[in-house]
């Protein structure tokens, strides 16, 4: 019998290979029900205005019960950064309460990929957080092991 | 609390209630709650209680539930509520009934949304329309509207609905949560928005809010709540929903009807370990939130032990409040009953914590304040002082090296017969005597330093003077467990060989259960020393403190001894009177020193937390 997460990730490719993704967002990589790739674009004028970033999701056989392991790929040879932001490390890490606490089972990784998206619309200056640089320097591999403060509810 | 509170417009009416009011926390604990409980682990069942002891008692999880259960039917009783609303009300409040009710009378919509049991968006029904029936969710086609009677139902306790509708502006229904077979949309399939099953068996599963799940999802959901996050708040999965699931709730997602198993015993048991850890959760909350309670910190233990005198922050400068649950031994060796002395070593230990700080252990005669800033002293200076704590040492006379296997702090050296104190590596010949001041720190090196170099080696030695004394009753109290198993196997031996039965031997246990308590005792009196100021009071706190240590040492030096069969008679005489004596030694230590924190006697060379700062000697 396939894990919950293989039934819902084939039911949620299925509905992007036949409905499409929204204006911005697109697949890249879902090869298998582990590791999936997204480009993300903000439409119109914004501070990223002709910025192409890459959002990577990474699922546990719980998925949806536990929330993915979300964040913007990094690859400094090729060319491939985190787009800065108050709200993201340099090392692709996202502080967003969505991929945390206010993670809900009924949430999908399309849902994720707009509240993103608007997330870096929404953006008024462009920076690194605060405590980036001894944030990347202890960070865990994997972002849901970090314990992110929300101090901004609105994403 | 009876349940024939009924609602009225007087608003005077609670502030009338002074039994409501007045009803402290406390007072579910008092004294004749011992025959309901059915245990009752007081110090001190001879009567008059010692300085150094006070009075608590033990609860087991069950007796726990219980004490939860009557504030529950309390507020029950007044809101009129369903027991599983009533629930997550209370743990909302954090157990405060009387703020609880207050809120409520304050702004009852808001508390209840602010509890997790109401969607804010639902209508609110104001208590003077009460009857009329609405409060189906709007924009909700998915649930069936609920039906007049089923609103104004009160739980399943409530015999009727004609019964005094009490005040539940919108607390509603009967079932706190719904399974709904049949929707009105029934003949749509039921798909899972989560795991995206749509077998035809598959039931929508929802809270009031009517987010429907099927059972499976929210068992997983459950499980990761409250396995991997320890977590009793168990919210709805939809998005921004904010309604928490009841008790019963969780209930009937982990254990299945017993009509309908779920046919995976591995599953199963999985589930049912789910719901066991809930109830220890729920039972920790409402302890937690009790400043009279507190959780017996040995791990697998689920019993509770309450000390109302030791509630205060300010109690914990005249008292130490030592306590034990009433269980030995460890994990699956562990025993319920007091009176099961079980084996000597770990599996026989008491469950003994101190209830005024997190100290697993009992740290008398020394307050909390005191050995907590001791502990943080050590942990601060432990790679200046790693080193004591080896277990070898060099022969002062002829260099060999010695390893410390035992208890005993006289050592005779293998290779030149030397025969000295481990502890301050002096000849032995001196601790047998009057002069004996091992125990003791020579101040006058410390005020004799002129620089600051002198000064801070001064202050270095005399921490480690001090330090030394504490790991070494540490240790030793560590290679009492080699001591025991010694210990059990001379007894056996000692049947053998003597005409002893197996009740007479047990002097020795005694004995070697004595040494480990005294030594508890001393290790605590140096962190005490260090921190005393000197003068006439220390002086007699060291005086105690040489005597009960140099008793325990004869004691645990008899103890290792090797045991001829013809010797056995005088050794039990012996032994036995030693222990009295080592007994009477520590009480007095003990006794004392408690005594001496009722009379604000004790004063520190440091300001300590809720004391009298120190004189300036600078
Ligand atoms: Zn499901
Ligand atoms: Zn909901
Ligand atoms: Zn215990
Ligand atoms: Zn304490
Ligand atoms: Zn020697
Ligand atoms: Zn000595």
């Amino acid at each position: 019998m396939a894990s919950i997460s293989a039934k819902r990730l084939a039911k949620e490719l299925k509905e992007i290979q036949t409905e499409g993704c929204p204006v911005g967002v697109n697949l890249l990589r879902a090869d298998d029900f582990q590791t999936w790739l997204f480009s993300i674009e903000v439409m119109g004028e914004s501070l990223y205005k002709g910025e192409v970033q890459t959002l990577q999701f990474r699922f546990d056989s719980n998925y949806p019960i536990s929330s993915p392991a979300v964040q913007f790929l990094v690859r400094e040879n090729e060319g491939i950064r985190a787009p800065i932001h108050p709200h993201v490390y340099s090392n692709g890490h996202i502080c967003a309460s969505i991929l945390g606490t206010e993670w809900s089972p009924v949430l999908s990784v399309v849902a994720v990929c707009v509240t993103l998206q608007s997330m870096l619309a929404s953006c008024k200056k462009k920076e690194r957080p605060v405590d980036n640089d001894r944030y990347v320097l202890h960070a865990p591999e994997n972002p849901k092991k970090t314990q992110f403060h929300y101090d901004d509810d609105t994403v | 609390m009876s349940s024939d509170y009924e609602y009225s417009d007087d608003e005077n009416y609670f502030d009338d209630g002074d039994d409501m009011d007045t009803q402290e926390d406390a007072e579910t604990f008092d004294e004749d709650e011992d025959d309901v409980m059915g245990v009752d682990f007081k110090t001190d069942d001879k009567g008059k209680r010692k300085a150094y002891e006070l009075d608590y008692s033990s609860f087991s999880q069950s007796d726990v539930e219980d004490l939860m259960k009557k504030d529950i039917e309390y507020i029950c009783g007044i809101f009129g509520v369903d027991s599983g609303f009533a629930a997550l009300l209370l743990r909302h409040m954090a157990w405060n009934k009387e703020r609880l009710v207050e809120k409520y009378m304050d702004n009852p919509d808001k508390l209840l949304v602010a509890a997790g049991v109401a969607a804010p968006e639902t209508p609110i029904v104001p208590p003077n329309r009460l009857k009329s029936p609405t409060a189906s969710q709007a924009g909700n086609t998915r649930r069936p509207t609920r039906t007049g009677s089923k609103l104004l139902g009160f739980g399943s306790k409530s015999s009727g609905a004609s019964k005094s509708p009490t005040i539940s502006p919108t607390i509603s229904p009967t079932s706190s949560f719904s399974v709904q077979p049949k929707s009105p949309t029934s003949s749509e399939p039921f798909t899972c928005p989560i795991c995206c099953d749509d077998v035809p068996s598959l039931k929508p599963v929802a809270l009031d809010c009517g987010h429907a799940y099927c059972s499976n999802c929210w068992t997983d959901y459950i499980s990761a709540k409250v396995n991997e996050e320890g977590d009793l708040i168990v919210r709805c999965m939809g998005e921004g929903c904010a309604l928490i699931a009841p008790d019963s709730f969780v209930h009937s997602m982990l254990i299945p009807d017993p009509t309908a198993p779920i046919g995976d015993a591995e599953k199963e048991e999985a589930n049912g370990n789910t719901w066991k850890r809930f109830q220890e959760l729920l039972v920790r909350h409402f302890v937690s939130s009790n400043r009279d309670l507190k959780y017996c910190p040995y791990p697998g233990c689920t019993n509770t032990v309450s000390c109302p005198s030791a509630a205060s922050k300010l109690s914990l400068t005249s008292v130490v409040p030592t306590v034990s649950c009433g269980a030995r031994g460890i994990g699956g060796q562990m025993t319920q009953s007091q009176q099961a002395q079980g084996n000597l070593g770990l599996a026989g230990k008491e469950h003994k914590f101190c209830f005024g700080c997190p100290i697993d252990s009992d740290h008398r005669p020394v307050v909390c304040g005191v050995a907590k800033m001791w502990l943080k002293k050590c942990r601060d200076d432990s790679e200046t002082a790693n080193w004591i704590k080896s277990n070898t040492k060099e022969c002062s006379n002829c260099q060999s090296t010695i390893e410390k296997n035992g208890g005993c702090n006289h050592m005779t050296c293998k290779k030149c017969k030397h025969e000295f104190c481990w502890v301050c590596m002096g000849p032995w010949s001196e601790h047998g005597t009057a002069w004996y001041s091992c125990n003791r720190y020579d101040e006058k090196g410390g005020i004799d330093a002129r620089d600051s170099q002198s000064k801070s080696r001064a202050s270095l030695e005399r921490y480690l003077h001090y330090y030394n004394r504490w790991a070494n009753h540490e240790q030793s109290a560590k290679l009492s467990l080699d001591l025991y198993a010694k210990t059990e196997k001379k007894m056996e031996d000692m049947q053998i060989t003597s005409a002893l039965t197996w009740i007479e031997v047990q002097f020795m246990k005694k004995a070697v259960e004595e040494v480990d308590k005294c030594r508890m005792t001393l290790k605590w009196t140096y962190a005490m020393a260090y921190y005393l100021a000197s003068g006439n009071q220390k002086d007699l706190f060291e005086d105690n403190q040489r005597d009960l240590e140099k008793a325990v040492e004869d004691l645990s030096e008899l103890l290792e001894q090797q045991i001829e069969p013809e010797m056995i008679p005088t050794l039990r005489q012996k032994v036995t009177d030693k222990t009295v004596y080592v007994q009477k030694r520590n009480e007095i230590v003990l006794d004392d020193t408690a005594t001496g924190f009722i009379e604000g006697r004790w004063k520190w060379n440091v300001s300590v937390d809720g004391f009298d700062d120190p004189e300036n000697t600078d």
